[in-house]
């Protein structure tokens, strides 16, 4: 068996391709160091990262596909999904070894498969930039934070950064523990401390709370619970379009006041 | 910003609730000057209510009082109910705060009618122009064009709003001016020419000079309530389709009627507003816009009314049974549009893919078409089942019903024989 172990980057997994390539050798799996568990009877191949390896599999790809078609491999290694390299490296190895672009071939399996789980990435973003709901600090930092299944936080910040350009701003991941900081001037990765931030419901601390932050929760919650129509009621679709592992972010949900309202009304 | 402010939001969104936009798409205004906000073509909700629709923009009104009297309308002047108006400042302070802190996609702001038709129209576009030129604000902006004002009004609006709308209601006149009598069709469809002109003048414009200032960039749209008047379905589409094709409206909205006013003896008394016809012609909107249908071939002389048990385009499939079953290898595109269990998306997949080979019914599967409903209507590659033809049309319809229940609900439509009849 052989086992190619790369360094957890998109240029790791990408230099690991390119190696069996060049060495002909076929891969059995790919796994990243932090998932790497010893295998007794794999020939090991530790991959080196190699940036030229990367841009030189990285324009093949792009001639051979196009541009968007790179945007999707990249969309699918951000899934972190259990055996998502073995799925890219064959996807790579069809559009290396097609001589027409097949990313459009849906019926090929390798393709539908990192089309539907780019699409799932895609929809995932789509919620964070929906759901994310910024609090106003004292220092005038506009702070959310999410948990998404998917690592899809650096697909949102480029939006982010287009519509609140003139507001500092944080994002940040509590599963994956980073985010980034928007400080006016440019983007930057950072890594936040426990001590101000609940990871569990991401609010931020009550004494770094800007003055305003509570009153506007406040119209927020009372704005969405004079629009709804009762007349209406469907909460199958709302369950469905508002999934329930979002609500501890939303203020208008406020999932701990309308818990203890259930109990109350038991 | 105090208890006054909760309070009034309370009331005046509530009294906005009842109009079913709340689009923020079709608009693209990029920001460029460091300002706040940008507005993106394709449209992002926000919220969900507990109704199941979408919350994009800010709805409120300006002031629900009123000088109309329209029966199927909360904030008609004869009702007795809490009644507040908003400040310019306020609504500019509100729609910023809560767009910073990504709970909106923007404004939608509507009012009753104060004093006169001008005055109000003025008023609203008194905070439009304030968030776009002093906050420099670049998030969408509808707003509702009232009825009666002056095409000058009309103009400056568009100049600020991304989108304009005016309400038609009622399908027919004569209903309209029974419930509404200050209200007629010329007041309404004026303003919608007028901002229809407009828009084509501007894009003739911009064609010409790059930077002439955009006017209403995402269109118009309308209302239609559906369940408060007699009107046949028939009429409510062909009503849509000839806005759709003459006003150039990017969108017609279907209002299932709430009945708000119970007393009042004009209106029908229903228990529950007609939801399911709302989707119903929804979906026949839909297969105008999206699928390459006319009204003709959805509603007509003989099926003036919508099938609300089964879809329009399945009810249109069984009504034409000829057309099918459609061989999915050969078809084109309108063609696979119109087969039951296909949609927009899958097509456009099936006509990329077959390029690369032959599709077989797996393939369908993993592409996202629904065979259970499809099967019926197509062949492919090595696909026996049989067709509607095989099966008529009415066995289908059961089929297909039945399969839509869930399980514990579902009759076997088969029965087994007895080995030993009795008699």
């Amino acid at each position: 068996m052989n086992l190619f172990i790369y360094d957890q980057t998109f240029e790791g997994l990408l230099t690991a391709i390119f190696d069996a390539f060049e060495m002909k050798i076929n891969p059995d799996r790919m796994v990243s160091t932090k998932s790497f568990q010893d295998d007794l009877f794999a020939t090991k191949y530790e991959v080196i990262t190699d940036t030229d390896k990367f841009d030189k599999l990285w324009n093949i790809i792009k001639d051979k596909s196009s541009e968007q078609n790179c945007q999707r491999i990249f969309k699918a290694y951000l899934s972190e999904l259990p055996g998502i390299e073995m799925m890219i490296y064959n996807y790579v190895k069809l559009i290396v070894e097609t001589d027409d672009n097949i990313e459009l071939d849906f019926s090929q399996d390798a393709v539908l498969k990192i089309n539907n789980i780019q699409k799932k990435l895609g929809r995932e973003s789509h919620r964070v930039i929906m759901f994310a709901r910024f609090q106003k600090t004292v220092d005038n930092i506009f702070y959310a934070s999410f948990d998404p299944k998917y690592n899809v936080i650096p697909l949102t910040v480029n939006h982010f950064k287009r519509r609140f350009i003139d507001q500092k701003w944080i994002v940040f991941d509590t599963r994956r523990k980073y985010g980034f900081y928007y400080d006016l001037q440019q983007v930057r990765e950072i890594t936040i401390g426990k001590n101000k931030i609940n990871f569990e419901t991401g609010k931020v601390d009550q004494d770094i709370l800007h003055v305003s932050e509570k009153l506007f929760q406040k119209l927020w919650k009372n704005y969405y619970d004079s629009i709804n129509i009762k007349e209406r009621k469907n909460l199958k679709v709302h369950m469905q379009f508002l999934p329930k592992r979002f609500w501890k972010y939303l203020p208008e949900k406020d999932y701990q006041n309308n818990f203890s309202k259930r109990a109350i009304i038991k | 910003m105090n208890y006054d402010i909760v309070n009034k939001l309370k009331i005046l969104a509530n009294a906005a609730k009842y109009d079913v936009s709340c689009s923020s798409s079709g608009s693209n205004r990029p920001n460029h000057s460091k300002g706040l906000g940008n507005t993106a073509p394709w449209g992002i909700c926000h919220s969900f209510t507990e109704d199941g629709r979408c919350i994009s923009l800010l709805k409120l009104m300006l002031t629900n009082f009123c000088i109309y009297d329209c029966a199927y309308c909360v904030n008609r002047k004869s009702n007795d109910i809490e009644r507040a108006t908003f400040s310019v400042n306020e609504v500019v302070e509100l729609t910023i705060e809560f767009y910073r802190r990504n709970y909106i996609e923007g404004l939608f702001l509507s009012s009753g009618v104060l004093v006169n038709p001008d005055y109000t129209m003025e008023r609203l576009i008194r905070i439009a122009k304030a968030l776009r030129t002093k906050h420099n604000y670049h998030g969408y902006i509808h707003l509702k064009s009232i009825p009666g004002a002056s095409a000058d009004l009309h103009y400056q609006a568009g100049l600020y709003a991304d989108r304009l709308s005016v309400n038609v209601e009622i399908a027919t006149e004569q209903n309209l001016k029974m419930l509404a009598p200050d209200k007629n069709f010329q007041s309404i469809f004026h303003p919608m020419t007028a901002i229809k002109n407009q828009i084509l003048v501007n894009k003739e414009e911009h064609r010409k000079f790059k930077h002439t200032p955009r006017f209403t960039p995402a269109g118009q749209s309308t209302q239609l309530i559906v369940g408060a008047t007699p009107d046949d379905d028939q009429h409510i589409l062909n009503l849509a389709e000839n806005l759709y094709t003459t006003k150039y409206l990017k969108r017609v909205y279907y209002s299932g009627f709430i009945p708000v006013n119970p007393d009042d003896k004009r209106l029908p008394a229903l228990k529950e507003p007609p939801l399911k016809r709302e989707n119903r012609l929804y979906q026949a909107d839909w297969l105008f816009r999206f699928y390459h249908f006319s009204i003709d071939e959805i509603v007509n002389n003989t099926h003036p009314n919508l099938d609300l048990e089964i879809d329009p385009k399945l009810s249109y499939a069984l009504r034409n049974p000829w057309l099918y079953p459609v061989d999915i290898n050969k078809a084109d595109y309108q063609t696979l549009l119109r087969v039951p269990g296909i949609g927009v998306k899958s097509a456009k997949m099936i006509m990329v893919s077959r390029r690369y080979g032959r599709l077989t019914s797996l393939n369908l599967k993993k592409i996202g078409v629904v065979l259970k409903r499809a099967k019926y209507f197509i062949t492919c590659n090595e696909l026996k089942s049989p067709t509607v033809n095989e099966l008529l049309p009415d066995k289908v319809k059961t089929i297909i019903l039945n399969d839509n229940k869930p399980k514990r609900n579902q009759k076997s439509l088969y029965q087994q024989l007895r080995l030993f009849p009795l008699n």
